[in-house]
């Protein structure tokens, strides 16, 4: 089994399901051409593979989510890639009025199967350019909402959501992008909507998706040596929500920290603190715990915003902290 | 057109008139609630548009959607059941009457969000474009859409790709309450023309102006020759929508747009004229259409209300494992039985 990139990952995902179905299409910002094909590279090639297929769009956001809803009605699977997440808000009435609501509203009528691939991510790009915005896509009926979070997890999830009839929010992340992990040659899917153990520990749960889960392994690491065995579980979907794996972790850790890199006020961790609450409220040794990003408009400046988002070191010391309470 | 698809045009337009008529009773009589814009003044828009379409070609329109619903093919019993929010309504009861479909007459929606549904009509006709259908899309769209982005992020991809998609503006002069003048920094034509794209200013108070000038650009999109652009001048009788108390403009505007009433108009001077028909006849049709719209409102206020087990339909066209685990989908609804149907709304 080749060790290949993330992006890498997901651009074979793209080439496999182009050549298996000729009504898949790339259509984005600087998809083609620009630095060999994408801002962060995944598309790059492709369009020479495929011509005609993969196009370059206006920079007009609301657009192309648009007018790739309207050739999913029209019978297409296109996949839209939004540079980076923060572009996403300019298309929100496309994502949330229309993608999400055309299939119940339209009582089943009208199907609109497309892929929208964005990343999540910072990289001392200030306050606009740096943003998570997990929770506001979990947030909303209609969509199915994913966030890989290896290169394997990523290629699977992404030729599952091109398959899939309903509009999937693919939240890939600036970080990983270069990150490295094992992919077999041959086909395989990861179905939407199924959570995953990314380690097993019998200490205490982490809940956990996206780079966060790459930081909890790194935290796993650090505590293994103190001997804390944490178990982490990697939601991979937002939405649905899959907390099977969690709540089945909980009933033998009876700790749980929920770890995301969003703003904590109203974020996906509240919703999974309480579901998990609400369904194992006597497993629990003590109170859900949530280790998230500092809620501020995001800095340039390296040390802040190193400050502002969580990292190993802090899922380090919420698992310390919870082990030294005594409830 | 023959003497038969001509009275066909001149049935259709009084259809939507009498439908808009006792839709605004039945607002009044609290059978329907929340917003209802009606179409009076502007049916030869829809009606003359529809009728220069294939029966294929993707129709996409604004919130203002009951003229074109029935235009292109939607009996009134199932657009005057959605408007009450019934099963039997043309989404059974989901969408109501700013959103009606009809998808296998090619109806892709009426859509409320101002100027939203421009870049999902340039979606379908890259789709048609992409898949060689040989189909045109006929985005209709109010002179209020025209100043937001997805206006124009829409005319420009469209020109860009040269894609098969006629944006045709029924410009009743008003957004909302907001006369052109006081929306619109430039006339219409020349917002088109800011993206070098074919078009022409028609008269919507004609069925046959309207007729020929779509005819006309839907063979362009045929011919490969991309978008193009109607500014189809037309008023609408009533205010924006039964909320809108309608202070704000002149009542002599009102009447003197009346006078060139599109169905009065056709009835003189192309039926009667051309001795096509008699005014008996003329009679005989308003009598079929009122009975058919009372037979749709009987309709309607007989269907049920749709089943509280439908509430989670296809809010996914494709279910995933785990979506019971999902939240709200896992809890039943739970609706108090003594609710009021139907309640009137501001």
């Amino acid at each position: 089994m080749a060790e290949i990139t993330y992006r890498e990952a997901l651009k074979r995902a793209l080439r496999e399901e182009m050549q298996r179905d000729p009504t898949v299409v790339i259509w984005g910002e600087d998809v083609v051409a620009y630095a060999g094909g994408g801002a962060y590279g995944v598309t790059s090639g492709l369009a020479k593979e495929f011509p005609g297929r993969v196009r370059d769009t206006p920079i007009a956001e609301e657009a192309i989510i648009g007018v790739g809803i309207g050739a999913a009605m029209g019978g297409m699977r296109p996949v839209c890639e939004i540079m980076t997440v923060n572009f996403t808000l300019v298309a929100w009435d496309q994502i949330v009025n229309h993608a999400a609501k055309q299939s119940h509203m339209f009582n089943g009528q009208i199907k609109v199967p497309m892929v929208i691939r964005t990343p999540n991510g910072h990289g001392r790009t200030a306050a606009t350019h740096s943003q998570n915005f997990d929770a506001w896509f979990a947030h909303v009926p209609g969509l199915k909402v994913v966030a890989p979070s290896t290169p394997y997890d990523a290629k699977g999830l992404l030729k599952t959501s091109i398959r899939d009839d309903d509009p999937v929010v693919f939240l890939e992340h600036l970080q990983l992008y270069g990150t490295r992990g094992e992919v077999p040659d041959e086909e395989y899917l990861i179905p939407i909507g199924v959570s995953d153990y990314k380690r097993r520990g019998k200490d205490v749960t982490i809940v956990t998706w996206g780079r966060m889960t790459m930081e909890s392994l790194k935290a796993a690491r650090i505590l293994a040596e103190e001997g804390i065995e944490v178990e982490i579980v990697d939601l991979r979907t937002l939405r649905p929500l899959d907390l099977s794996l969690a709540l089945e972790s909980v009933h033998k850790t009876n700790r749980v920290i929920v770890v995301e890199e969003g703003w904590r006020t109203a974020g996906l961790g509240a919703e999974i603190a309480a579901s998990l609450q609400e369904m194992a409220f006597n497993d629990l040794d003590a109170p859900i715990a949530r280790v998230a990003g500092l809620e501020v408009p995001m800095p340039y400046a390296r040390n802040l915003e190193r400050a502002t988002l969580p990292f190993a070191e802090d899922v380090v010391a919420a698992v310390h902290a919870m082990m030294q309470q005594q409830y | 057109m023959d003497k038969e698809n001509l009275v066909a045009l001149y049935r259709q337009m009084v259809l939507i008139r009498v439908f808009e008529d006792r839709a605004a009773e039945m607002y009044a009589k609290a059978k329907i609630a929340g917003f209802l814009h009606l179409y009076n003044g502007q049916e030869a828009v829809a009606v003359g548009a529809v009728s220069a379409l294939n029966p294929d070609d993707d129709v996409v329109v604004n919130y203002r959607d009951h003229g074109w619903a029935l235009a292109r093919g939607s009996s009134a019993r199932a657009v005057m059941a959605e408007l009450f929010g019934r099963a039997t309504g043309t989404t059974g009861g989901r969408g109501g009457s700013m959103h009606l479909v009809d998808v296998k007459n090619h109806f892709w929606g009426g859509y409320a969000i101002v100027g939203g549904h421009l870049p999902l009509a340039a979606g379908l006709a890259a789709a048609a474009q992409y898949l060689k259908t040989g189909r045109v899309t006929l985005c209709s769209m109010g002179d209020g859409s025209t100043n937001i982005g997805t206006f124009h992020a829409a005319l420009n991809w469209a020109k860009l790709w040269n894609l098969p998609v006629i944006f045709m503006v029924e410009n009743n002069q008003y957004a909302m309450g907001t006369h052109y003048d006081v929306h619109s920094a430039v006339p219409m034509l020349q917002k088109a023309a800011g993206y070098n794209m074919y078009a022409e200013e028609v008269d919507g108070m004609d069925v046959m102006a309207v007729r020929e000038a779509v005819c006309r650009v839907a063979e362009r999109a045929r011919r490969g020759e991309g978008p193009s652009f109607l500014n189809v001048v037309t008023y609408r009788y009533r205010g924006h929508s039964m909320a809108d108390p309608d202070v704000q403009r002149d009542k002599a505007e009102i009447a003197r747009w009346k006078e060139r009433d599109p169905i009065t108009r056709f009835a003189r001077d192309v039926l009667l004229k051309r001795n096509l028909v008699t005014p008996k006849e003329l009679e005989d049709i308003q009598k079929s259409v009122e009975q058919e719209v009372e037979d749709a409102i009987e309709f309607a206020d007989k269907s049920p209300e749709p089943a509280l087990d439908t509430l989670y339909d296809y809010i996914y066209q494709q279910p995933v494992r785990n979506m019971q685990i999902a939240g709200s989908l896992i809890r039943p609804p739970t609706v108090a039985k003594d609710i009021p149907t139907n309640g009137k709304h501001a």
